[in-house]
């Protein structure tokens, strides 16, 4: 039974998002291939602008590091059984918590203030996100329809903050803007000749930590708990209701971390567009990723090469760069349908748990 | 495994949980598909792909759990799927005299414009019959049938199985009580593991027998047990009124548990039991009233606060409430505990003390596991049970509210539930013990509190407590 285990576990956590990428690959070949253009050549210029080209591969890295932490923040989520559709407003409250801290402070060493400036913008996202596990755990709101709304009060008020003088608005600039962060907030690039930032090493130290604290802490255990059965959870002593905040809180706090690393690493200030739809690919790559901390890795690597490798594929086959949603569209659909992919792929369906029980039972006299 | 069953005759389908009984019907409604083997269906072969195949044939299912809208009237649910229209107007007139007369035939007194929602859990489960008849339904499937009723709902369900019959319909009632299966049955199919292990009738076997070959040995069908010694109060309950959806749901009950003793509570499910069990652990707010555990009123206190002060907890509903099926046998052991030493140490899982308190309890009460580590899902009703009592007692509680803590339970995993709460009985626990089978409160109690809409309305003593009596108080006369 074990082995029938660990059989499943395979099919599930890495066959399945395998399968579901190249079947999405397929789709948007087609796709391609229906409007004249070749999809082969599309997908090398693709595979070029992204990996093989003159600095693609730090480029690659660099549109990475965001989606790791947002892809944490969503996987996270899920584990508790909350659908945080917010990540993009948490990753702009958490840039603009961040970015004040960060072009307000001077003079402090850069291991105090890139750390103050990270902790801000946690601090916010986290603010930010339990706002919506408020709402949920007291009054019952779904989370999918507060976060949508809390997304747009955040791109209004970063609008409202960056654009007015004497808020966050920096002086003397011809776009509204925040001033730059401080020198020593800047994080260091750590492939010369690239923009490619010391973001990278967080995003992976952030992986195996948000993995043992699910996994690993009473924290952890209790998130899953509520995400796996809210009613044998409080009837075991667990506050459902302060669960759901805190997951809310910590999935915010790491879309936070993306949106204030982005600033410290690539912007060094922020403008009123600065995420531009990450948090949305992020839903994507917790999906693709299961909701598994070490697959978000895998999958914030292929949405950054897919997301990098676009507009060189633009200006090479004339095909649109609108081409890669329709790829993350259609492997979204096969995670969320995994029924389709075994169906293609001739495997046999999810084991069913009683049948397992009857023939286990049998062996047994009671 | 074969099964025949004739026109005008009540065929009981006789086993334990897990037998196969339920999975048997389920392939003659056509809701699973048999691997091998066929199907006659008045005489000649029958493929029943779907639902709809066996309602096509006449072959109607009443399921343990019913399917109805609660807010729509009593006609609206019958004639759901096969509404009689009218130019795409829906003809609720003629549905309402149809459902009327279907119900004056068969005796089932019904009324068509009741909203399912204010009807009581027997008039529903006939609704359900109405639904199978109005189909045209000529063989009907009743899955464990009584097991929300009142006795003396079940002697009206009865009367009603016998309406049907004597009009030349056959009915296939499934079961694991011996007692109704001797009063209501022609014939009599037991099944054991998955195979049919006799086919009998009334006149032949009589209930020592039955059991036997339901569970595969002889079984006491009374649990043996000294007379209680009761000591302090451990909790009391005094003058609790607890609110469900704006209606008062217990209705200033008081009560004692004392150390050494077992407090049942009979009653049919729906009287307010839930609730009491709800607020007595903290998961539903009083609305009035204490709760004290010993000295302490902890009537505003958390769920956690008391568990920790030594309440268990045994909830009604296994899967809800009781294990979370996804995580690990091991973690469902300690799923009160977790977040104590030793299983953490500065919020970090001490994986090693879990495991050995999960291996410790899956010896001790016998849970049939071959790792701890293997998801809970994998067991079986019984040993998920005893997990539950495990964890619950494994604590050494004070008191242990314990909810049908047998329902959906093999016979030997009853005996063994029953004899680990008497034997702490007699160690000293109290427990408040709430069930809706009352041949489980009578075998256990040491005094029957009997629940009415929301109130006590008898405290009885456990040795010489009458079962018509309780019966008839249970459905309120007296």
């Amino acid at each position: 039974m074990r082995e029938r285990l660990h059989v499943d576990w395979l099919i599930n956590s890495i066959f399945v998002p395998v399968a579901s990428v190249a079947a999405g690959f397929v789709v948007a070949g087609l796709v391609v291939a229906a409007t004249g253009a070749d999809p082969l050549l599309a997908f090398t210029s693709l595979f070029q602008g992204a990996v093989t080209n003159r600095n693609a591969f730090p480029e690659t890295l660099v549109s990475t590091v965001p989606y790791v932490f947002l892809g944490l923040g969503v996987a996270l989520g899920f584990r508790a059984g909350l659908f945080n559709i917010g990540a993009e407003g948490q990753f702009y409250i958490g840039a603009l918590s961040g970015v004040f801290i960060a072009y307000s402070i001077h003079g402090l060493p850069a291991v105090i203030e890139i750390p103050l400036a990270m902790v801000a913008g946690m601090a916010g996202g986290f603010a930010w996100a339990s706002i919506a596990g408020f709402l949920k755990a007291r009054f019952g709101a779904h989370e999918v329809i507060t976060t949508i709304m809390l997304n747009y009060v955040a791109f209004l008020v970063a609008n409202y903050l960056v654009d007015t003088p004497g808020l966050m608005l920096a002086r003397d600039v011809s776009t509204p803007r925040t001033p730059d962060v401080d020198v020593n907030a800047v994080l260091p690039i750590i492939v010369a000749g690239s923009r490619l930032h010391f973001g990278l090493i967080l995003a992976l130290v952030a992986v195996p930590l948000v993995w043992f604290l699910i996994e690993r802490t009473t924290i952890g255990f209790q998130l899953r708990a509520v995400g796996f059965n809210q009613g044998a959870a409080r009837a075991a002593g667990m506050s459902v209701g302060r669960t759901m905040v805190l997951a809310m809180g910590l999935s915010g706090a790491l879309a936070g971390a993306a949106g204030i690393v982005q600033v410290l690493g690539v912007s060094r200030h922020m403008t009123d567009t600065v995420a531009a739809g990450y948090g949305f690919d992020a839903i994507a790559i917790a999906l693709l990723a299961r909701s598994n901390p070490w697959g978000v890795l895998p999958a914030a690597l292929l949405f950054g090469a897919l997301h990098n490798g676009a507009s060189f594929m633009q200006l090479q086959t004339d095909v649109s760069a609108d081409l890669i949603s329709i790829v993350q569209a259609s492997v979204i659909i096969f995670i969320a349908a995994p029924a389709i992919v075994r169906w293609i792929f001739h495997l046999r369906p999810e084991a069913a748990g009683s049948v397992q029980i009857t023939s286990r039972e049998a062996k047994t006299p009671v | 495994m074969d099964l025949d069953v004739r026109w005008g005759e009540v065929h009981a389908l006789l086993g334990e949980n897990g037998a196969g009984k339920s999975t048997l019907m389920n392939v003659v409604y056509g809701l699973v598909h048999q691997d091998s083997g066929t199907i006659e269906f008045d005489g000649k072969p029958a493929q029943v792909h779907s639902p709809q195949d066996a309602i096509r044939l006449g072959i109607g299912m009443v399921h343990q759990h019913f399917m109805l809208i609660p807010v729509l009237t009593v006609a609206e649910n019958i004639v759901l799927g096969r509404e009689v229209q009218n130019a795409g107007v829906m003809d609720l007139g003629r549905a309402y005299r149809t459902v009327r007369e279907l119900s004056e035939r068969y005796g089932l007194q019904v009324d068509p414009k009741a909203r399912v929602e204010d009807l009581s859990v027997g008039v529903q489960q006939r609704v359900e019959i109405l639904k199978a008849l109005y189909r045209g339904a000529r063989l009907l499937i009743l899955d464990e049938p009584t097991a929300v009723l009142t006795p003396q709902e079940v002697s009206g369900l009865f009367q009603i199985v016998r309406n049907l019959t004597a009009e030349g319909n056959a009915v296939i009632f499934i079961t694991h009580k011996l007692a109704e299966v001797m009063e209501i049955a022609d014939q009599i199919t037991v099944m054991r593991r998955g195979k049919v292990v006799a086919t009998t009738n009334p006149k032949e076997s009589k209930p020592p027998d039955l059991a036997r070959m339901m569970v595969g040995r002889s079984v006491l069908l009374r649990v043996e047990k000294q007379r209680a010694k009761p000591g302090d109060v451990l909790l009391r309950v005094e003058d609790l009124v607890v609110m469900d959806r704006r209606q008062v749901a217990v209705d200033h009950i008081s009560l004692e548990v004392r150390a050494g003793e077992i407090l049942g509570v009979a009653g049919v499910e729906g009287n307010g039991q839930n609730e009491l069990v709800e607020s007595i652990v903290g998961l539903r707010a009083t609305r009035s009233g204490h709760i004290r555990l010993g000295a302490r009123d902890v009537s505003r206190r958390s769920t956690r606060f008391r568990l920790h002060s030594g309440l268990g907890l045994i909830p009604a509903d296994r899967h809800r409430e009781g294990i979370i099926l996804e995580l690990p046998i091991s973690d469902n052991l300690i799923l009160n505990r977790y977040d104590l030493p030793p299983y953490e140490w500065w919020m970090v899982r001490q994986f090693r003390a879990i495991r050995a308190t999960a291996e410790r309890l899956i010896k001790t009460f016998d849970i049939r596991a071959q790792s701890p580590d293997q998801p809970a899902s994998s067991l079986s009703g019984g040993n998920q049970q005893k997990l539950v009592v495990a964890r619950e007692l494994g604590t050494g509680p004070k008191v242990l509210v314990a909810s049908q803590p047998t329902r959906g339970v093999d016979v030997g995993s009853i005996e063994f539930i029953h004899r680990q709460i008497i034997s702490q009985r007699d160690a000293g626990l109290g427990v408040l013990l709430v069930s809706s089978e009352l041949d489980e409160v009578l075998a256990l109690a040491d005094r029957v509190a009997v629940m009415y809409r929301g109130r006590i309305v008898a405290v009885l003593d456990g040795e010489d407590a009458d079962r018509d009596r309780i019966g008839l108080l249970m459905a309120g006369a007296a």
